[in-house]
């Protein structure tokens, strides 16, 4: 196992390239997902402001 | 098959779409960077010259070619969106800026840590790096544009224009390694030869790309459901939504 991170002394390398894209991968969702619950709740409060507009926004 | 294309070409019925096909594509993805990296990490063997740093080339090359072909995406439905005055293909252009964004700044980075090992230095002003640098700053000027624009009709114009000129810096990035004596080594997969490389570590290589790939498609995608949600936010059918009216 040890053997297998050290990648025949290229660890550094290999391991800083794929850490990158894993680190990319999640943030960029985490990003994503903050965003679209931003805009749910943005689109809640304008529903709220101007519920003549929102067709079925009224309960 | 007649399938009715303009009715998904409105944000309302495309919002729902969108988010079913993120979810399969980000699947489809994760299934296929499982089997990729088991290629590339396992069943490929040590390379004869490079040792375990050509390992690199799994998710370098992949990165790469998506930081470019998104570019591409990024420049057709900004045409569209100029030519049609379309608001779907405008948002699609916004949405695929980020990723492309980050796949040149990856590209650029596992580059560096693959270049300081075999080449002796992280950095270069090769041709091919350069333009790729160049390519990063496209992506983050159209955002920065799009940013400094308050009515988003006029940023959807402006961008895709800025896209569209932009454009040119893609064949240059692909020539690079041709028109000039660059650092960067040559094409190893081309359309037009047989590709210059054992036949496990493309297969890695190209499980790869379509597992980037299909990420990109997800997470574009997504972001295009967040994108329509901020910009129809005062649409009917956007209060009409369950996740607005529970939360």
């Amino acid at each position: 196992m040890a053997e297998f991170f050290a990648m025949g002394g290229y660890g550094w390398y290999v391991w800083m390239s794929y850490g990158a894209c894993a680190v990319v991968v999640v943030g960029e969702a985490l990003s994503v997902r903050a965003r679209r619950r931003r805009a749910l709740e943005d689109a809640r409060l304008a529903a709220v402001d101007a519920p003549s507009r929102g067709a079925g926004a009224m309960p | 098959m007649a399938i009715n294309w303009y009715h998904y070409a409105s944000p309302a019925t495309f919002h729902p779409l969108a988010g079913r096909l993120a979810a399969a594509f980000a699947w489809l993805a994760a299934a296929l960077t499982a089997a990729g990296l088991w290629i590339g990490f396992v069943v490929a063997p040590t390379d004869a010259t490079q040792g375990e740093a050509y390992r690199i080339i799994f998710i370098h090359v992949p990165t790469a070619w998506m930081a470019m072909f998104i570019y591409l995406v990024m420049a057709f439905w900004s045409a569209l969106a100029l030519g049609f005055n379309t608001r779907l293909s405008a948002m699609m252009a916004q949405s695929l800026a980020p990723t492309g964004a980050l796949m040149a700044l990856l590209a650029l980075w596992t580059g560096a840590f693959w270049g300081r090992p075999t080449w002796g230095t992280y950095w270069a002003w090769d041709a091919r790096m350069t333009s790729t640098l160049i390519l990063l700053f496209l992506y983050l000027g159209v955002i920065a544009l799009r940013n400094a624009i308050d009515d988003p009709r006029r940023a959807d114009k402006a961008c895709a224009v800025l896209t569209l000129v932009g454009a040119v810096n893609v064949p240059i990035i692909y020539f690079s390694v041709r028109w000039w004596n660059t650092l960067h080594q040559g094409a190893s997969v081309s359309l037009t030869s047989a590709p210059k490389m054992a036949t496990i570590m493309l297969t890695g290589m190209l499980v790869m790309t379509f597992a980037c790939w299909f990420w990109c498609i997800a997470v574009a995608l997504w972001r295009v459901q967040a994108i329509i949600l901020e910009r129809e936010r005062g649409a009917g059918w956007v209060a009409a939504l369950p996740a607005v009216r529970e939360t």
